[in-house]
């Protein structure tokens, strides 16, 4: 019995992970769109784009390890945004600017918002769940309109983009956009390895079979609520770039629409595989992002009064293309890829 | 007689005026296989249940190795060696067979909270989870997703889930549900392979199988046990041949 588990075991090792195309060729074009954008004559705008595509693939990202991957339907993942956000911008109002500051605070700011709500949230399922992270959403939302003393309402200009380690050098547009490319590269490695980890491995299977994980002596729940403090703290770390992108501030960065939108991401990009999230995120924003233009270019032939009302009213096309290949495309962009989905 | 691994006292439950489990009482020594019968509707199933934590108890006691578990939860019997199976097969339909297995392997040898490291090469899991695989005979299935198994190879699979855990007690419920003639030949094999690791409790509905594979059967009616003996005994209690009546023929 046991020679022939030993013999077996030699072949039961999965074969060597082939290197992925489709994450290669995501980060290899976001490495060398620098380059390239200094070429187009429009580096500032082009590199300022990109570099809210990487912030919300993080976002994205963070929110597919837990709905890809934990089928957590958060609903209210744009308050990390927020924390990261007001963290960068409380801090700064205070002296505070450095990001070797700023970002170790925001991190814990956010590990703590997603421990105290997900122990409370993940004591429901399915559409309660839903409600009661989207509340929670809200609750923020509500409180930062109400911070007087840093904005309000109308949210908070920041004085300057964040140090690091003392020095200026994130003011350089060309040395932000390479910090958010670590930032968003550092996090992918971290959640891919993060799903392939026994860790990992019992969040998928909570996901599949919670009361099967059970019989076998797992508690979903602590899985979960581990899961969900991770994925808050990657969103907020997004939120920390969000702020310094836009040296800008608002409760805008947390309304229950913005949740939404990043569910939209990932759902759009393909659930669970993690680089999909970031495709998707690519996609929702440069669609957002030329939509018009193209619109303005396809309807050459029409008069030009109804021209531009068409391009004044973009999103009415923006929503049904969402729309269709959510309905159309199984597994979302990643899924018309041959051998993008890698599970 | 060896100690009872396996006690309950005065067992109850009821859903609203149903009196589905109705003060059972019943000792199972380490080492037996015992298989409970009865007609449908008895309230096997909900018993087993009761017994592995899934559902609560109204009233009495559970007691598991000399403790008193009646309060625990699904997962906290599981880890104190209570495994159970299914009457619905359930297993994780996206894993592969192999990482079915090696789950339950992991849930009682390390941490599970280790975020790196690829849990699916690790020889440590994967070696004993094969040797559940192979001692239910789907070592060579190991590979294919477990949502792509036959029926019977899914109530194997859930055998190797359930043993992988090293459970003092196994729940089975129904094992042999739904499979055909050859498959489920196949499984009484491998329980009666099992027989000499781990203790026993099983439901099932196929008589042969039942008296050719338990030391002692109890049988449930109502709620109720009317009777507790060896396959002799209960084959000739003519209580239990007036609750059969007409339902089954007695093997």
């Amino acid at each position: 019995m046991t020679d022939i588990a030993r013999m077996q075991s030699a072949s039961i090792v999965p074969p060597a992970p082939r290197i992925e195309r489709v994450p290669l060729i995501l980060f290899g074009a976001l490495a060398i769109a620098p380059f390239l954008a200094a070429l187009s004559g429009a580096e500032g705008y082009v590199l300022s784009l990109l570099c809210r595509v990487m912030i919300f693939g993080l976002a994205a990202l963070s929110l597919d390890l837990i709905l890809g991957y934990g089928a957590l339907v958060s609903f209210g993942h744009a308050a990390f945004l927020g924390i990261g956000g007001y963290a960068v911008g409380i801090l700064a109002s205070h002296g505070m600017e450095d990001a070797l500051v700023q970002i170790p605070v925001a991190l814990a700011a956010s590990g703590l918002f997603a421990a105290i709500t997900g122990t409370i949230s993940l004591r429901t399922k399915g559409v309660y769940f839903i409600m009661i992270t989207l509340a929670f959403g809200q609750m923020l939302f509500f409180l930062a309109t109400s911070l007087a003393a840093y904005g309000g309402d109308d949210g908070l200009t920041l004085p300057s983009r964040s140090l690091l380690a003392g020095t200026t050098i994130l003011k350089n547009d060309r040395v932000f956009y390479g910090f958010c490319f670590i930032c968003l590269l550092g996090v992918y490695v971290l959640a891919r390895e993060i799903v392939s980890s026994r860790f990992g491995r019992v969040l998928r299977g909570a996901k599949e079979n919670p009361t099967r994980m059970e019989a076998i002596g797992f508690h979903p729940f602590r899985f979960q609520l581990l899961a969900y403090v991770i994925s808050g703290m990657m969103a907020g770390l997004a939120g920390v770039l969000l702020a310094n992108q836009a040296e800008f501030i608002s409760p805008s960065f947390m309304t229950w629409q913005r949740s939404g939108e990043l569910i939209f991401m990932v759902v759009l990009g393909g659930l669970g595989s993690l680089h999909g999230a970031i495709v998707g995120a690519a996609a929702f924003l440069l669609l957002e992002e030329f939509l018009p233009e193209i619109l303005h270019l396809a309807s050459f032939m029409l008069s030009s009064d109804l021209q531009s009302r068409l391009v004044e009213n973009w999103k009415m096309v923006f929503g049904p293309v969402l729309i269709l290949i959510v309905l159309f495309v199984r597994g979302g962009i990643m899924g018309l890829v041959p051998g993008g989905r890698h599970d | 007689m060896t100690k009872p691994l396996l006690e309950l006292r005065n067992l109850r439950k009821n859903y609203g005026a149903l009196i589905v489990t109705d003060d059972v009482s019943l000792s199972v020594p380490e080492g037996e296989v015992h298989a409970i019968i009865g007609p449908n509707g008895a309230g096997k199933t909900t018993l087993i249940h009761q017994i592995s934590g899934l559902a609560p108890s109204g009233s009495g006691q559970v007691l598991f190795d000399g403790q008193d578990i009646t309060g625990l939860r699904l997962h906290e019997r599981a880890r104190r060696g209570l495994a159970r199976s299914f009457q619905i097969t359930s297993v994780l339909p996206g894993f592969s067979a192999l990482e079915n297995v090696a789950l339950a392997v992991q849930a009682r040898s390390g941490s599970s909270y280790r975020l790196f490291g690829n849990a699916a090469r690790e020889p440590d899991l994967n070696g004993p989870a094969m040797e559940c695989l192979n001692l239910v005979g789907l070592g060579s299935r190991s590979h294919v997703l477990a949502g792509l198994l036959s029926h019977g190879e899914k109530r194997q699979l859930e055998l190797a889930i359930a043993l992988a855990t090293e459970p003092k007690l196994l729940l089975l419920d129904e094992p042999l549900a739904g499979t055909g003639h050859e498959e489920s030949r196949r499984v009484v094999e491998v329980l009666r392979r099992l027989r000499s690791r781990t203790t026993i409790l099983l439901i099932e509905h196929d008589m042969e199988a039942v008296f050719s594979l338990a030391d002692r059967i109890s049988v449930l009616v109502y709620g109720r046990l009317i009777a507790t003996g060896t396959p002799e005994q209960i084959r000739h209690n003519p209580e239990v041949r007036a609750a059969y009546l007409g339902e089954e023929e007695m093997a």
